[in-house]
């Protein structure tokens, strides 16, 4: 009951902060949103999944509750959550970020505040939803929840653009969702009456068990390949990969800060992870016959964001389209189909979630005293802001993997899995990894440069406010991310990638057996 | 013919008529009667403890666990159908009656408004249990005639004068055709009572006369649902009309012409008998994709919010017509039939809330554009959120209810094979979200330009503003809670089909 009690804290919580006067919104959510991180941080402590939730008989799954919902002719609805150890570290994820996220808006959020608290918590309780859910309708319950509070975020709180970047977001996402659902449905019509649930774990075991019949004038492995690339879009938007990242710098730009921090920090995550659960744990087979397209997609995604990272001149746009590139290396973690590679996957959602959230807030702090985020509107804030700075410096190191960071750690994972990695024949993997690695040059290259132009050199600054050091509630978060991201990179396995691994495992032992689809019919 | 104590099971309807009939003597003994209240007081009691009865009964299985009540010789019928659909009506009426306090502060004829809209909920609680054609035909009008008046209520109003004798004119045209249509069907099989007509039309060697007939009796039902190519009252008479009484009709009424029309094509025209005269089936699903994507296209370009939501309902009817579009023969219809209940069962609760909100900007004077209703959230943002949830449980997201039962609507159609119906809806929703989320940004993105001190004038309508909230709390409750009925509903349609 454990995953219930967490969203209950979070839902309950944004319905009492909603109706709060605003003067006393902040520290309320602040207090409210550390009973869920709380709860979490215990069933870390106590967390005993072993396996991987989708697939059956490969362990058990921690927190696990169903409970009858409802039944729709042929198919039951039923309330099916679980942890394993990929969703964990996620919902560990989304309950650290929700906090600092708040502390980080009490400087530049000073309208409507109960309302924009109480969504903070809203989507909280969905993001957890989204990693929690084992039914497929309670996941996209969760999955579209996010869509609503973050349409508001930006439209209401957000910048100058924020009405053309909030309905650019909503649109965008919702039709990518459109086009995932038909896609996974028709592989739920095309299992036909070999299942009676839309559980999650029922329908990859169906399909793994090479029980898609055709659907129609469909065949079972045109279906397949069909579904897994309807899939594939819808999921790749929220990634996003390119060519499908374009809402990402204007809803980043728009939206305030903190919540650009969640939406970096959890809400891309939701694409990977589906990927993830849904294109690379169900249809295995499908993932390694297109390897070498999706491989491209996630070269493409991380060459091409670096540069188009490199071209800007708005701090908060060069770390937004900083994410387009780190996206593009859990999709190579995905597609190498080995341990390391999907773990290195996971574990980069966690560490890029954490990097981007610092870089994000850093980019708040500097523009809550500076008001611009213009590179050429300062330079040599660092004798006056040195705590910022040192912030901005750490995560842009955790960016370029520095050792012993969070970065660093997922990075190496991927690339080894990468190498390690056959689905491409003729070392093509190992090619494309090469490539791809190239990516840290550059992302090293336009870090350390906007740096150099922002915050060391000579002190010049064009605008009308004092240059000081932010205040405390500024700073808190900034160092809980430090903390965090080195302690991640200093023990990866006591922390997170045992845990990732034993979940993972599962779904390699099982990809090689089952390359092709069309037995049931 | 004799009463049987069955009788007891038509309770709900009999509990209307007493309640109109109390507001009759009400009114004889004090016939200027202003006091709001007291008489919105016994019109919203009267349909609540109908409503009250009625879902008693639904979820004690009156009706459905020995089989369907039927009543004076199958002229009534009351089954799980029927008990849930006068569920519909009478929730509704119940928050246009509370919904309507302030409304009809300053008007007059209040009693006669009150009793006109609970005579209507009688009628259509009577089409929900009509076992007969004739019952169907009497009822209908029961349920038409005040609506015509209702619609014209504001006699002070060009608007509302003019809507009402439309929405008239072209009810007198539907209901003459309608009964012609009785006529024919009578004259091919017999009888008026529906399983009786069942047995008559199979194998019959009438069958232009019986596709004629069935043909009118389509338009009859087309018009009542406001379903293409009947449909262009509604925008007129929704928009005419005073704000709750166009929820009330939007809501309601519409939903008695499906319950209406779900049993005669379900009971009375079996595909399978009457195929050879007319097939349906294809007929349903023409009207239901044209009716979807004319309501959703036409809803799209509005730029008044009443106006929009008119043609928005138009898109809903169609999506509810799959119910009937689905009984293709192959696979479980049952789902796109109970599905279609379902969604009516949700819609009559955001539709409704969506209007009385509409009803709340009224009052106020902030007039009917969307951008009438810039920054609205910054003064009653509680309202606001009500109405957002009604936007986007409207267009289909899992806010509300409204995303499940559209979600067992497309079920619904792949397991009866007609996908491609679900496909249409899949893309008529995804179209409505522009629309709906306009009415969500006015509210909470756009700056208030200046309209909205007229709130701070009138103050806040405590009637208005209950219900509206209430509507808004069922519709958010029916996502997890909508188990409760599903069952109800794919049992009776499993039970009629």
């Amino acid at each position: 009951m454990l995953i219930e009690l967490l969203l209950a804290l979070c839902l309950l919580g944004a319905g009492v902060v909603f109706f709060l006067p605003d003067r006393f919104a902040p520290k309320a959510s602040l207090g409210i949103s550390l009973a869920p991180l709380a709860v979490s941080l215990y069933m870390y402590a106590v967390y005993d999944g072993t396996g991987n939730a989708l697939i059956d008989g490969s362990g058990s799954i921690a927190f696990e509750s169903m409970a009858e919902w409802i039944a729709v002719g042929p198919y039951a609805l039923n309330w099916h959550v679980g942890l394993d150890g990929v969703s964990m570290p996620l919902v560990l994820l989304s309950t650290v970020l929700v906090p600092l996220a708040i502390l980080a808006s009490w400087t530049p959020i000073d309208d409507r505040e109960s309302q924009f608290y109480g969504l903070v918590l809203f989507m909280e309780a969905a993001l957890i939803g989204v990693f929690a859910a084992l039914d497929f309708f309670v996941w996209f319950v969760f999955w579209e929840g996010v869509l609503i509070p973050m349409y508001f975020l930006i439209g209401v709180w957000g910048g100058p653009r924020r009405k053309y970047a909030a309905i650019k977001f909503f649109v965008y996402t919702n039709v990518a969702s459109l086009v995932m659902f038909i896609g996974f449905f028709g592989l739920v019509f095309g299992l036909g009456d070999s299942i009676t649930t839309l559980d999650m774990p029922a329908i990859a075991g169906a399909l793994r068990a090479g029980e898609l019949a055709a659907l129609g004038p469909i065949g079972p492995e045109l279906l397949a390949v069909l579904a897994f690339f309807a899939m594939f879009v819808g999921f790749g938007v929220k990634v996003p990969i390119v060519p499908f990242h374009t809402w990402l710098p204007d809803a980043h730009v728009e939206a305030p800060t903190p919540i650009s921090v969640l939406l970096a920090g959890v809400l891309l995550k939701m694409g990977t992870y589906a990927l993830l659960r849904f294109n690379f744990t169900m249809l295995p087979g499908v993932a390694q016959d297109y390897a070498v397209v999706i491989a491209a997609v996630a070269v493409i995604s991380v060459i091409y964001g670096a540069m188009l990272a490199l071209a800007q001149q708005d701090l908060k746009r060069i770390v937004a389209y900083s994410s387009v590139s780190s996206m593009g290396y859990v999709i190579l973690g995905l597609v190498a189909y080995t341990t390391y590679g999907f773990g290195g996957a996971t574990f980069q959602m966690v560490a890029h979630g954490l990097i981007s959230g610092l870089m994000f807030a850093c980019v708040g702090v500097i523009y809550n005293v500076t008001h611009t985020r213009m590179v050429g509107d300062m330079s040599g804030l660092a004798d006056r802001m040195p705590i910022t700075t040192g912030a901005f410096v750490a995560g842009a190191f955790g960016y370029a993997g520095l050792p012993l960071m969070a970065g660093f750690a997922a990075e190496f994972f991927i690339f080894v899995g990468a190498f390690q990695s056959t689905v491409i024949p003729n070392d093509g993997m190992a090619i494309m990894t090469g490539v791809a690695m190239f990516g840290i040059v550059i992302v090293a290259g336009y870090l350390l440069w906007a740096m150099q132009r922002t915050l060391f050199g000579p002190f010049s600054y064009d605008g009308d406010y004092e240059i000081r050091e932010a205040a405390r509630h500024d700073v808190v978060p900034l160092l809980t991310l430090i903390v965090l991201i080195v302690a991640l990179g200093t023990f990866p396995n006591d922390i997170f990638f045992d845990m990732i691994q034993d979940a993972i495992n599962p779904v390699i032992d099982m990809g090689g057996v089952v390359l092709d689809y069309g037995g049931g019919a | 013919m004799a009463i049987t104590p069955d009788w007891a099971a038509m309770a709900p309807v009999l509990v209307l008529a007493v309640f109109a009939l109390l507001l009759f003597v009400v009114d004889s003994i004090d016939p200027d009667s202003t006091n709001n209240p007291l008489l919105a007081g016994i019109a919203a009691l009267g349909s609540g403890t109908a409503m009250i009865v009625a879902l008693v009964y639904l979820l004690s299985g009156v009706g459905q666990t020995d089989g369907a009540i039927s009543l004076y010789g199958g002229q009534l019928v009351v089954d799980g159908m029927s008990l849930l659909f006068i569920v519909i009506f009478t929730s509704v009426a119940t928050l246009v009656h509370v919904g309507s306090i302030d409304y009809l502060a300053d008007l007059e004829y209040q009693a006669e408004y009150y009793m006109l809209v609970t005579l209507a909920t009688l009628g259509m609680s009577l089409m929900a249990t009509a076992g007969s054609l004739a019952t169907v035909f009497v009822s209908l009008e029961l349920a038409s005639l005040p609506s015509y008046a209702l619609v014209a209520f504001l006699k002070n109003n060009r608007g509302s004068v003019e809507a009402g004798l439309k929405y008239f004119l072209i009810g007198a045209l539907a209901s003459a055709i309608f009964a012609y249509g009785i006529s024919l069907v009578y004259g091919v099989a017999g009888a008026l009572n529906l399983e009786a007509i069942a047995t008559a039309v199979a194998g019959t060697e009438l069958v232009g006369i019986l596709g004629v007939g069935i043909l009118m009796i389509t338009m009859g039902f087309a018009f009542k649902t406001a379903s293409v190519p009947v449909h262009f009252w509604a925008p007129e008479a929704y928009e005419g009309a005073p704000a709750p009484i166009s929820a009330f009709i939007s809501s309601a009424s519409k939903a008695a012409g499906f319950v209406v029309l779900y049993r005669v094509f379900v009971v009375a025209f079996p595909i399978s008998a009457v195929a050879s005269a007319i097939d349906w089936v294809l007929l349903f699903q023409v009207l239901a994709i044209v009716t979807m994507t004319v309501g959703n296209f036409a809803a799209a370009t509005q730029e008044n919010v009443k106006r929009m939501l008119a043609y928005s309902s138009i898109g809903q009817a169609g999506y509810v017509l799959i119910g009937v579009a689905a009984l293709t023969g192959v696979g479980d219809q049952s789902l796109a039939f109970g599905a279609g209940m379902l969604h009516m069962l949700v819609y009559g609760f955001m539709n409704t809330g969506a209007f009385l909100f509409i009803a709340m900007g009224e009052y106020w004077g902030l007039g009917r554009r969307f951008e009438d209703y810039n920054g609205l959230a910054k003064k009653a943002p509680v309202a606001c959120v009500a109405m957002t949830v009604f936007m986007f449980s409207l267009a289909g997201l899992p806010i509300g209810g409204g995303f499940l039962s559209k979600y067992f609507l497309l079920l619904g159609t792949v397991s009866a094979g007609v996908w491609w119906l679900g496909a249409v809806l899949a893309i008529n929703s995804a179209l409505s979200l522009f629309y709906y989320s306009r009415v969500v940004k006015a509210m909470w993105i756009e700056e208030p330009n200046g309209n909205l001190e007229a709130i701070d004038r009138r103050g806040y309508p405590s009637g208005l503003y209950a219900a509206v909230i209430v509507a808004g709390v069922v519709t958010v409750l029916l996502l997890p809670a909508i188990g409760l009925f599903s069952g109800t509903a794919f049992d009776a349609a499993a039970a009629l089909l």
